[in-house]
């Protein structure tokens, strides 16, 4: 009721109807479809659909950033590691892991529906498009944007980057090679084979 | 939406019939530039390696392309036993479509009027802009990845796990060497980008971004596209003499064609995509009649240029081995442009500025690689130099590379060892 007190024009109410539906079936297939891949995909599908809902409130970088890192970068990692690691095939779910566990994701779930309603309750549509001033500038949103990042909040977003290059450190430290030779454990047997085969070799050389 | 003149009064009928004629049109362009492309390739590959060539289909052999897509829809469709069946029909429709879209953003021309209506010849023109095209290829990367997987067979899956790993590297260093372009743009629209070229340096030399960031992003695009539109020399994830021939392996008729048909919609899209960055789109001496074409022909004439420079880089260049690609990508390229970016952006400040960051960039790299000379070098000497030095007693005793795990060995004394030889 609080919808139709607001104008909304027809396009709009169809895109946001089309792109919040999608959203809706992809975000329950990631959680029902057995298989790993299609699940992933799905969650491809609602990135993409929260992605047109960004545009529709004219915050067209938010949705350009958000296919390029979300479904281009984290998604596709995602399916490396399930491809690589070959769990894709159907799972088994009957057996609960944790005990309880779902029912207590009922209770989040209407939890966290409540809170939504909650902070939602005086507006669910405003009508209003996009939260940065002008959007008549076709500019606007990407100046706004990183007048913002670079002013107001420099100092989260230089945290946020040490943040991921400490990250970026502790990945090539934990994956590295050790291939100095003070990091070769010798096994005292396959020394002395070792080197009983390299006197033998030096004395089939030397005789 | 976007700053396409079209759209600033409203919309009525005839502005949505102008814009479906224009997603027409661009299909149909493009549909038929792939027919000619592949021809043209054909052809100069075959004059490079001296043989005729395709000559039968029509006049020089012209129709053949489409005598191979007939043939090709008429081809049994196979789907594998054990494929994902779903999947397997998406994948090679995620590769068609993007590369279509991402022909969208390329303005073809300067501003025109048809039936009283201003608009750009450009299909779309968003303020997203370039940023499309990175989402785009991003796309592109899951119809590789999700055909190798669906086909429910080993080597496609290998070939598919390359190939997406190649586009991801390379798509880093190809958005940094567009960031430098945007940077002296001011903006991400395309339009934007080729009027920001017009114009002259000393009335000869246009202003092109090839000239204006110095030569370095350009390079770096070309040789990153390169790598993401899978041609040679970096087809190493869909040549025949790898992995069976990659992704594609278990496709068949019109789905296997479907794969090419993105492969060369991508190349023609992305030396377009050349040309409107760094080349100054559609800019080009303008003589006062027909004031509305040149701007068209001078565009296609560029992008003629770099189709022929890829099928000769197809006719000149071996392929590059996984590692060496690798290398090149993450080692090479992303590292300098990276570095400048921040010549760029010194520049943008000030002349004096930049070339700091030029000269300061360039010494780090020679410290950099001194460094890492002085570690292989140490490497090498606690490798093989030490081991023999410390047992031996012949001081020039054949240096035998001792593999690792056997070096710390503890020998007898090598006087005893020779006696016992020596008996």
């Amino acid at each position: 009721m609080l919808i139709a007190t607001v104008p909304i024009a027809l396009p709009d109410l169809i895109t946001f109807l089309f792109a919040a539906v999608a959203a809706l079936v992809g975000a329950g297939g990631v959680i029902l479809l057995k298989n790993p891949v299609h699940s992933a995909l799905m969650l491809v599908m609602t990135l993409f659909s929260v992605a047109i809902l960004f545009i529709e409130e004219q915050a067209q970088f938010l949705a350009a950033v958000q296919i390029i890192v979300y479904a281009g970068a984290i998604v596709v990692l995602f399916l490396f590691v399930i491809m690589l690691l070959g769990v894709d095939r159907k799972e088994v779910i009957q057996k609960e892991t944790l005990k309880a566990q779902r029912p207590l994701a009922v209770v989040a779930a209407v939890l966290a529906l409540l809170e939504i309603s909650l902070l939602a309750r005086t507006n669910w549509a405003t009508g209003a498009k996009g939260v940065t001033s002008s959007t008549n500038n076709s500019a606007s949103n990407i100046v706004q944007l990183g007048r913002a990042v670079f002013t107001t909040y420099l100092l989260p977003f230089e945290a946020t980057s040490a943040l991921l290059v400490i990250a970026v450190i502790g990945a090539v430290v934990l994956a590295r090679r050790s291939s100095g030779p003070q990091q070769v454990v010798v096994d005292p047997e396959v020394a002395e084979d070792a080197a009983e085969a390299n006197e033998q070799t030096e004395q089939g050389s030397l005789s | 939406m976007g700053s396409d003149p079209l759209l600033s009064h409203g919309i009525s009928l005839a502005v949505v019939l102008i814009i479906v004629l224009k997603v027409l049109v661009a299909f149909v362009v493009l549909m038929v530039s792939v027919l000619l492309m592949i021809w043209f390739e054909r052809k100069v590959i075959s004059d490079m390696q001296n043989r005729i060539g395709p000559n039968r289909a029509g006049p020089w052999g012209i129709l053949q392309t489409l005598a191979d897509g007939i043939k090709l829809f008429f081809k049994e469709d196979l789907i594998p036993e054990r494929s994902d069946r779903f999947v397997f029909k998406l994948a090679p429709y995620l590769s068609t479509i993007p590369a279509f879209l991402t022909f969208t953003l390329v303005p073809l021309g300067g501003v025109v009027k048809i039936f009283g209506h201003t608009t750009e010849l450009q299909v779309v023109d968003p303020p997203i802009g370039i940023l499309f095209l990175l989402a785009m290829s991003t796309i592109s990367v899951y119809g590789v990845m999700l055909a190798g997987w669906s086909s429910g067979s080993k080597y496609p899956l290998i070939g598919s796990v390359r190939a997406s790993a190649q586009m991801i590297s390379y798509e880093a260093a190809m958005g940094l060497s567009i960031a430098s372009v945007v940077l002296v743009t001011g903006s991400l629209s395309t339009r934007d980008m080729v009027n920001a070229q017009a114009g002259y340096f000393f009335h000869i030399f246009p202003k092109w971004n090839l000239v204006q960031l110095g030569l370095v992003p350009f390079l770096v695009f070309v040789i990153a596209i390169t790598a993401e539109l899978n041609r040679p020399p970096f087809d190493l994830v869909e040549a025949e003499q790898e992995l069976v021939g990659g992704f594609h392996t278990e496709y068949s008729s019109i789905r296997f064609a479907l794969f090419f048909l993105a492969e060369f919609m991508n190349t023609i899209t992305m030396s377009a995509i050349i040309v409107t960055l760094f080349l100054g789109g559609p800019s080009g001496p303008d003589p006062r009649f027909l004031h509305w074409l040149w701007p068209v022909l001078w565009f296609v004439v560029k992008t003629i240029a770099f189709l022929f420079f890829y099928v000769w880089l197809r006719a000149a260049l071996p392929r590059l081995r996984y590692d060496q690609l690798m290398d090149l990508g993450w080692k090479v390229l992303i590292p300098i442009s990276l570095a400048w970016i921040l010549v760029v952006a010194g520049m943008q400040i000030n002349r004096l500025l930049g070339f700091g960051i030029l000269v300061l960039s360039l010494a780090s790299a020679v410290l950099l690689y001194r460094a890492m000379d002085v570690g292989d070098a140490l490497n090498d000497a606690s490798d093989v130099g030490l081991a023999p030095t410390a047992t031996s007693g012949f001081p020039s005793a054949i240096a035998i590379p001792a593999a690792p795990g056997l070096k710390i060995v503890t020998r007898p004394p090598v006087g005893e060892s020779s006696t016992s030889g020596g008996n």
